[in-house]
C-alpha cells in the first residue's frame, strides 16, 4: 500500500519531466500517422478537391497485384542481407574497439565509425556512385594495380544497393554491439579460458550470448529502415533498384496516389511488426 | 596434482619491472599464500603461472613440465577470480559444467561431476539458480566448484575473499581450507591480508616491488623475519636501529639490545632489531623481574587502546614510540602518562642486517 502510494506520487512528480517528450511524440508522430491511416482508407486525396469516399480498395490492391508481394519479399530479403553484412562487418569491429584497443587509438577508430553520421546521406550515396561506376574510382584503381584489364561496373546493380545500404547502416551495429561488448568483464573471458575453452569456444559460449542484446538491437535498428529504404535503391540500383520502398515513394512523389502509398506503408509496418514479434521470443531466449 | 616451480621469472611492463628474478618452489598438495602490498607483483606472478601472461625470461613448470609458453587453456589449471567471474548467462550448474562441456565430456558424466562439485561446496540444491540470485558467499563457492570440477593440476586464487565481509570471510577461510585438504590440490593464493595468509597457508611468500622478499612457513617468517619489511608487513613489530655488536645492537643513546634470533653480524655494521608487541612485558616499576628478560627499557605510556581481550599500549622512550600488546588477564590497567618499564627476552628479538 505504502509502496503503491509512493510510486503514484513518484509518477506525479515525474510528469513534468515526461510531458514534453510525450507531447512532442503526440504532435510529431501520432497526429501525422493518424492522418495517414485516415488517408489509406480514402479513394482520393481530399487536398485535391475531388470528391472522395471511404474504401478498402487501397489495401485490396496489395493482394490483387502480385507485384507488390514480390517487391515486399525482395525488400525483406534486402533487409536480411544488409543486416547480415552489417553483423559480419560491424561485430568484429565492435569487438576490437571494446576489447582490444585502448585509449587514444580507440578514440580515433571510434571517430571513423561515427564519421558517416556527420555527413549528408545523399552526398554519401552519390560519392558511392563515383566509386562504383565504370571508369570510376574503384575501376581505375584496380586497373592501375592489376596486370590484366578488368571492367568494374557495379553501378545500377543489386550489389551496389547492398554496398550503399551497408555503408549507411553499419555504424548502428558497431555502436550497439560495442556497448554490450564493453560491458562484458574481461575476467569472464579469462575465466572461460582458464577452464580450458579455446578463444573460439569462449566467443561462442560467453561473448556472443552476452552481447546478444546489442546484436538484436542493432539488427532491429537496421532491418526496419532498410526494408522501407528508397534512396539507396533508387540512386545506386537504377533500373534494378525497384523495391517496396521505392514503390511507396512513387505513390507519394510521382503518382500522387497518397492513399495507396499510405496503405502500402501500413502493410509494411504490419509485416515488420509481425516479424519482430515472431523473432522476439527466440532472440530473448538467446539473450 | 602437481607442484609448481617458478625459476628466475622476470616480467616488465614498459620501464616497470613487475617481476624481478622470482624463484619459488610450490610443493605438490601445499597451500601457498603470495602476500604483498598492491603493486608488489603478486597478481602478475599468479597470471604468469595461470598463463594469461608470459614471462620475459625464466621458467615455469607445472608437474615438471615446462609451461612458460603454453597458453592458459592448455595448462589444466583452475582459477578463482576476485570478482568470481561467473557467467551471468548461465545457471549455476551450467557455470560449473562449462569446463567439462568445452572438453566434450558426455552429458551424464558432466551432470554427475557437477553435482559432486556443488555438493562439495555445499550448494547441491542451487544448481538451477542464476548467479545474480546468489549471495556473495554462494557465488564464491560456485566459482570454487567451477574451478575444481575439471580436476586441475593447480588451483589459483586471486584475492578470492576480498569482496566478502569479515564474518563471511572467516567462514570461507575455514571452508576453503577444508576443501583444499579434501581434494589435496596444490593451491596458490594471492592476498594482501596478512591474517588470511597466516591462518590458511602452509607456506607464505612475501613480495615487494616485484621481488621475493622471504618465503617459508608462517611461523618461521613471523618469528625470524629477514628484513624490516617482512617483520612489519607480516604482523606488527617494534624496530630498533643501531650498530651491530655481534648478537645485538647498540642504540644511539648507548642502550644495548640483545638478540637471540636471526643473524650474527659483524660489529659496527648498521643493523636493526625487531620485537613483536606481544613479546614485551610491561610493568609500573622494577616489579616482577624475570631473569631471562634481559632487555629492559624505561618509558612513559602515551596512549592505551582497549580492545576487550587485550590492550595496546603506546610507550614513548627516547623519541621512539613502542607498541606493547597485553592480554587482559586481570583488572590492573596502566593509565596514560604513567612511567613504565618494558622487558623482553633476547630470544624474542630478531637481529636484521640493514638493507
Amino acid at each position: 500500500m505504502a509502496a503503491a502510494t509512493a510510486s503514484r506520487s513518484g509518477l506525479r512528480s515525474a510528469l513534468p519531466l515526461l510531458a514534453p517528450a510525450y507531447l512532442w511524440l503526440t504532435v510529431a508522430i501520432f497526429l501525422p500517422l493518424s492522418a495517414m491511416v485516415f488517408f489509406s482508407f480514402m479513394t482520393e486525396l481530399p487536398l485535391s478537391g475531388k470528391p472522395w469516399t471511404f474504401t478498402l480498395g487501397n489495401y485490396a490492391a496489395f493482394f490483387s497485384q502480385s507485384l507488390y508481394l514480390t517487391l515486399l519479399l525482395a525488400s525483406l530479403r534486402l533487409g536480411l542481407e544488409v543486416t547480415l553484412w552489417c553483423i559480419v562487418i560491424g561485430y568484429p569491429a565492435a569487438y576490437v574497439l571494446a576489447k582490444v584497443l585502448k585509449g587514444r587509438s580507440r578514440e580515433a577508430i571510434f571517430l571513423l565509425v561515427i564519421l558517416p553520421f556527420w555527413s549528408n546521406g545523399l552526398v554519401r550515396i552519390f560519392s558511392w556512385a563515383m566509386v562504383l561506376r565504370e571508369g570510376g574510382i574503384l575501376d581505375t584503381a584496380l586497373n592501375a594495380v592489376l596486370p590484366f584489364k578488368i571492367n568494374i561496373d557495379l553501378m545500377y546493380s543489386y550489389p551496389a544497393v547492398i554496398i550503399g545500404l551497408v555503408h549507411s547502416y553499419v555504424p548502428y551495429m558497431v555502436l550497439t554491439c560495442y556497448l554490450t561488448l564493453q560491458a562484458i568483464d574481461d575476467s569472464l573471458i579469462e575465466a572461460g579460458r582458464s577452464l580450458g575453452a579455446s578463444r573460439l569456444q569462449v566467443l561462442k559460449r560467453v561473448i556472443i550470448p552476452l552481447s546478444m542484446p546489442g546484436l538484436v538491437a542493432g539488427a532491429a535498428l537496421i532491418f526496419v529502415p532498410v526494408v522501407g529504404s528508397f534512396m539507396e535503391p533508387r540512386i545506386l540500383g537504377g533500373r534494378t533498384g525497384t523495391f517496396y520502398g521505392t514503390v511507396i515513394e512513387d505513390q507519394f512523389v510521382a503518382v500522387f496516389n497518397w492513399p495507396l502509398g499510405a496503405a502500402l506503408s501500413f502493410i509494411l509496418l504490419a509485416v515488420v511488426l509481425v516479424i519482430l514479434a515472431a523473432a522476439s521470443p527466440v532472440l530473448k531466449r538467446e539473450a | 596434482m602437481a607442484g609448481v616451480q617458478v625459476s628466475n621469472v622476470s616480467r616488465s611492463f614498459g620501464a616497470h619491472k613487475a617481476l624481478d628474478d622470482v624463484s619459488i618452489d610450490f610443493a605438490d598438495g601445499g597451500f601457498y599464500a603470495l602476500l604483498g602490498p598492491s603493486g608488489s607483483g603478486k597478481t602478475t606472478l599468479l597470471r604468469q603461472i595461470a598463463g594469461f601472461d608470459f614471462p620475459d625470461s625464466g621458467r615455469i613448470a607445472i608437474g615438471g613440465e615446462s609451461v612458460e609458453r603454453v597458453p592458459v587453456e592448455k595448462r589444466r589449471i583452475g582459477m578463482v577470480f576476485q570478482n568470481y567471474a561467473l557467467f551471468p548467462n548461465m545457471s549455476v550448474a551450467d557455470n560449473v559444467a562449462f569446463g567439462l562441456s568445452v572438453r566434450g565430456e558426455a552429458k551424464a558424466v558432466i551432470a554427475a561431476e557437477v553435482q559432486g562439485a556443488l555438493d562439495l561446496v555445499q550448494l547441491g540444491k542451487l544448481g538451477g539458480r542464476r548467479p545474480h540470485q546468489l549471495s556473495g558467499g554462494q557465488r564464491q563457492r560456485v566459482a570454487l566448484a567451477r574451478a575444481i570440477v575439471t580436476k586441475p593440476r593447480v588451483l589459483l586464487l586471486d584475492e578470492p575473499l576480498g569482496a566478502l565481509d569479515k564474518a563471511l570471510r572467516v567462514d570461507m577461510q575455514i571452508e576453503l581450507k577444508r576443501i583444499q585438504r579434501e581434494i589435496g590440490i596444490t593451491t596458490i593464493f594471492v592476498t594482501h591480508d596478512q591474517e588470511e595468509a597466516l591462518t590458511m597457508s602452509d607456506r607464505i611468500g612475501i613480495l615487494r616491488d616485484g621481488r621475493l622478499v622471504q618465503e617459508g612457513p608462517p611461523e618461521e617468517i613471523y618469528d625470524r623475519p629477514k628484513s624490516e619489511f617482512a617483520a612489519t608487513f607480516l604482523g606488527d613489530a617494534n624496530i630498533f636501529r643501531g650498530d651491530a655488536t655481534g648478537s645485538g645492537i647498540l642504540l644511539a643513546d648507548g642502550t644495548a639490545i640483545a638478540a637471540g634470533a636471526g643473524a650474527t653480524l659483524a660489529a659496527g655494521a648498521k643493523a636493526s632489531c625487531a620485537v613483536r608487541p606481544e613479546r614485551i612485558r610491561i610493568a609500573t616499576d622494577a616489579g616482577v623481574s624475570n631473569a631471562t628478560d634481559t632487555n629492559v627499557l624505561k618509558g612513559q605510556v602515551s596512549k592505551r587502546i582497549f580492545a576487550g581481550n587485550n590492550s595496546t599500549y603506546f610507550v614513548d622512550r627516547a623519541g621512539q614510540t613502542l607498541k606493547v600488546i597485553v592480554q587482559n588477564t586481570g583488572i590492573e590497567r596502566l593509565s596514560e602518562g604513567q612511567d613504565v618499564v618494558l622487558r623482553w627476552s633476547p630470544e624474542s628479538t630478531v637481529l636484521i642486517a640493514a638493507s
